[in-house]
């Protein structure tokens, strides 16, 4: 069912906007952005990239390419030799096996591949199911689909891992496409293979098809990242969204794909032809390089992000705060109720008083109650600067 | 590799209370770690990388090729080591190829580096020849980068 405005239109070119996009709420990360914006020496701990700039190879293959005039559109899927080396890299390191001409498509970012595919698979009505808290654009982009989204709350007590029971309780007939993200932003969480595979039989059962964003797949600390689509059965129903932002530290080249059944590639290669045409050529040989010579860089990267981690999460607990550590991504999910304040005035009140920024749980969906986003993203110097800061603003409200 | 040294390498200086709370350690096993590290050689000391030009004093390096002549025993090790000794030498590599050492000097002056090549250097016993090299900008310097753009990177402070 379309929804209808909340209000009547409060100017004379409010009447022309769209009920859908009237209706969307706007970005919670954005309201708090623009606070942090007016303070440029505070420590952010706000950030959702890399620290690093993206390794100096990578860069390179994007100058050469740029030097050879390479400056054309691509062929609407991306360039043949991209997709190979994604098809390359997938089965290395995690086994699934796609056919680069049927079964990828090279988007700008995961953010328009997913996108896609709300877009080339939903009708009006159709339900998606997601677990929460999670990226900011997830219901955002079921809704402009004209899809409705259903949310699953992943909690602290599984380590923010989807709870195959949870996902059962909140199913009702109509939901069509189950929406993943594992290693998860905001939480680090994940879950292992056997609740996968869990979770993998309800899809079968209830005939789910499965987008999955594994776009922290390669910052996974402890134990191996599965695949969704790597499970038995699932190839079939299952939509790998995967891109080189994170890992790679290339979130500005915007260069995201997708890979599944070559049906659903062609159905979102024809809303990306007439919608975004292609990818950038300049970031798409970026991304070649990156795929063929970039493990080391990457695991590089990972090792230093692990031992940021482990000093957060520490830090955190020992100033009252419970954190769990979080297998993947590199935020940690701190809960501040101890402190008795809300996760906005906590965020708000720290970020005045001792002027280091944290995301408030809720902006990723009520399921982040009680709870701040810390990215670790960062250096040393300054977490360490940032968990004194925080230490003396929670602990004294956390000891009482 | 130990992980002391790991994060040395990493090049964020961390105090060693810092770094024993990073490694989640007693202060004091930092320090030994350090002593480990020097007492087998492996860290050889504490030296700040800074930018060739800006410290405000005049300076000059240059990278000196010397041929040597080997000696029956001990090979090149003792004119190596005779021409290491001078302060002004900075590094003192035994290279393959069209000559022998490679030498970096360092000095107020082009006048006084000049003059240490042909007065010291050069007539060293065994040493056959030198050629030397001027070093005229500094591009990188021990890892660093020396030109960055003037532009701060625009990068939101909060982003989803």
């Amino acid at each position: 069912m379309a929804p209808t405005p909340s209000s009547e239109p409060a100017t004379a070119v409010d009447r022309f906007l769209a009920h859908h996009v009237v209706d969307l709420p706007r970005s919670g990360i954005r309201d708090f952005f623009a606070i942090v914006a007016q303070m440029p020496q505070a420590i952010s701990l706000g950030i959702g990239e890399p620290d690093f700039v993206t390794p100096w190879h990578i860069r390179e293959a994007a100058i050469y390419a740029l030097e050879r005039g390479n400056t054309s559109y691509t062929d609407n899927r991306g360039l043949y030799r991209l997709r190979r080396e994604i098809s390359r890299y997938l089965a290395r390191h995690y086994g699934p096996e796609y056919d680069p001409d049927t079964e990828v498509l090279v988007a700008v970012g995961v953010s328009e591949a997913m996108d896609l595919a709300f877009r080339a698979v939903l009708n009006p009505g159709d339900k998606v199911l997601y677990h929460q808290p999670c990226y900011v654009s997830y219901a955002p982009g079921i809704t402009l689909a004209h899809g409705q989204a259903i949310p699953v709350e992943t909690g602290a007590d599984r380590g923010f891992g989807l709870d195959p029971a949870a996902l059962r309780d909140a199913w009702e007939p109509g939901c069509k496409v189950l929406v993943l993200n594992f290693p998860t932003n905001p939480t680090g969480g994940t879950v292992d293979r056997a609740t996968l595979e869990e979770i993998a039989a309800f899809a079968r059962e209830k005939d789910l098809l499965v987008f999955s964003d594994e776009i922290y797949a390669e910052l996974t600390y402890e134990g191996e990242h599965v695949m969704f689509s790597s499970l038995p059965g699932m190839a079939g129903r299952t939509l790998l969204l995967h891109g080189l932002s994170k890992a790679w530290a290339m979130t500005g080249f915007r260069l995201g794909y997708a890979c599944g059944p070559a049906e659903l590639i062609e159905a979102m290669m024809k809303v990306h032809q007439y919608s975004m045409l292609c990818a950038p050529i300049l970031s798409q040989e970026a991304a070649v390089e990156a795929l063929r010579n970039g493990d080391e860089a990457v695991g590089r990267m990972r090792d230093e992000y692990r031992d940021r981690r482990d000093f957060l999460v520490n830090r955190f607990r020992e100033m009252g705060l419970p954190c769990h550590l979080p297998r993947g991504t590199f935020y940690a999910f701190a809960d501040v109720s101890p402190t008795g304040l809300d996760e906005t005035e906590f965020a708000t009140r720290l970020l005045h008083e001792q002027e280091v920024a944290v995301v408030p749980g809720t902006a990723f969906g009520s399921a982040g109650r009680g709870f701040v986003r810390a990215s670790f993203s960062t250096s040393f110097r300054r977490l360490i600067e940032a968990a004194d800061r925080m230490e003396r603003f929670a602990g004294a409200r956390a000891a009482g | 590799m130990s992980k002391v040294l790991e994060f040395l390498l990493r090049g964020e200086r961390l105090s060693t209370a810092e770094m024993a709370e990073v490694l989640r350690v007693a202060p004091a096993e930092v320090e030994r770690e350090y002593e480990r590290l020097q007492e087998e050689g492996i860290l050889l000391g504490w030296m700040p990388v800074l930018h060739p030009d800006r410290l405000g004093e005049q300076r000059v390096s240059a990278v000196i090729e010397l041929k040597i002549s080997p000696e029956r025993e001990g090979g090149f090790d003792r004119v190596a080591q005779r021409v290491s000794s001078f302060p002004e030498v900075q590094t003192c590599y035994l290279m393959s190829g069209a000559y022998d050492l490679l030498v970096v000097v360092r000095g107020a002056t082009l006048h006084e580096v000049a003059r240490f090549v042909s007065e010291k250097l050069a007539t060293l016993g065994g040493v056959l020849s030198t050629a030397t090299h001027f070093l005229l900008r500094p591009y990188k310097e021990q890892g660093h980068l020396l030109l960055t753009g003037e532009d701060s990177l625009d990068k939101p402070a909060v982003s989803p």
